[in-house]
């Protein structure tokens, strides 16, 4: 029997550098877990009195999940939409530092409009967890294009889902959303300084929930960023 | 067809409209800042730190509250479950799905 040398192949992106196979895998498992997110958001915003399509529309338009769900359920609560928009504004600030982290990777012009409203917590980590910047960017778009997809299909079935089923909470549909950011930020917190802020910063913003108004409490744990800098400028000095 | 609550729909989509054209807006300011003046490689570290810090505190807060107050086991138990699995190196699709599986568990054996 001849042995036949095979060419190793790798997946070519739209620029013809590797994106390999695992980080392809990872942003297809995100993008269909966004997609399982939706369901749930989807069935909470029908459940609580939304139509269907608000949750879709506001999908594709906001396309910022924290933001969405906080939006759906001041409402729903009886909330008046301006405190509804204004909870919604606080919780997407975040996406001003974002801006600032993933230099390069959304483009010029209407590309890069286009690019700046696929910024969000997940093709931001997947940005930054990439070495070069022609995998950077590649990471962004593919994960971002992927996520303005899943996310509104998958509200667009939960919301199907729930004028079906009416507890969506039995279904433990409210637990997926922090396992998808815990899941997304677990690599970076590998790193001991920044695991120590991280925790801080958390500790922080769950000790304000109870006195402040909803999304405030996140932005809180900035005030942790300090530990982090005395740190680092510690190991420097060393 | 919805359940029917009362939400006074034209104000409730203003507001919609307003936040995605206002989430829109902070998403160019990044980008926009950044092209104005050069930031130092260490503020550029410090920024990617801040936004590990946020999301952070989203997953603490999604997982442990409700509104403004604390929510019962069966959640924070559910996504402990998923991070811990994630922690393992799981695909994220059955991170996702351990997550609610578990917390649906817990609810169906009478955990709040």
């Amino acid at each position: 029997m001849a042995t036949t040398e095979w060419p190793t192949t790798e997946w070519p992106t739209l620029d013809g550098r590797p994106l390999d196979g695992p980080l392809l895998r990872d942003i297809g498992l995100v993008c269909l877990a966004v997609g399982v997110v939706g369901l749930s958001y989807g069935a909470v915003a029908v459940t609580s009195g939304f139509d269907w399509w608000f949750p879709v529309l506001m999908g594709v338009l906001v396309l910022a999940a924290s933001s969405e769900f906080l939006f759906v359920g001041i409402i729903a609560a009886g909330g008046s939409p301006i405190a509804a928009l204004l909870a919604g504004l606080l919780v997407n600030a975040r996406h001003l530092p974002f801006g600032l982290a993933v230099p390069g990777v959304l483009g010029q012009g209407w590309r890069g409009a286009l690019g700046a409203h696929l910024m969000n917590d997940e093709t931001v980590v997947f940005a930054l967890a990439q070495d070069e910047p022609e995998r950077k960017r590649a990471a962004y778009w593919l994960c971002g294009l992927g996520i303005l997809v899943c996310w509104p299909v998958g509200a667009a079935l939960g919301a199907l889902l729930g004028s079906v089923v009416r507890d969506t909470g039995a279904l433990g549909l409210d637990a997926m959303f922090p396992a998808v950011i815990l899941a997304l930020i677990l690599p970076a917190l590998k790193d001991g300084p920044l695991r120590r802020t991280a925790l801080a910063g958390a500790a922080l913003a769950l000790t304000a929930t109870p006195f402040l108004p909803a999304g405030l409490p996140v932005l809180l744990a900035l005030a942790a960023l300090p530990l982090f800098a005395v740190k680092t400028k510690k190991e420097a000095m060393r | 067809m919805s359940a029917a609550a009362a939400i006074p729909l034209p104000s409730t989509l203003a507001a919609m409209l307003a936040l995605a054209a206002g989430t829109f807006l902070l998403r160019l300011s990044g980008p926009a800042l950044r092209a104005r003046c050069t930031l130092p490689d260490r503020a550029g570290k410090l920024l990617e730190v801040s936004a590990v810090l946020l999301l952070a505190a989203l997953a603490a807060t999604s997982a442990l509250a409700e509104g403004d107050a604390f929510t019962g086991p069966a959640r924070p138990l559910g996504v402990l479950t998923g991070g811990v699995l994630a922690w393992r190196r799981a695909p994220f699709l059955v991170v996702v799905l351990a997550a609610a599986g578990t917390t649906a568990l817990l609810r169906l054996a009478g955990v709040p």
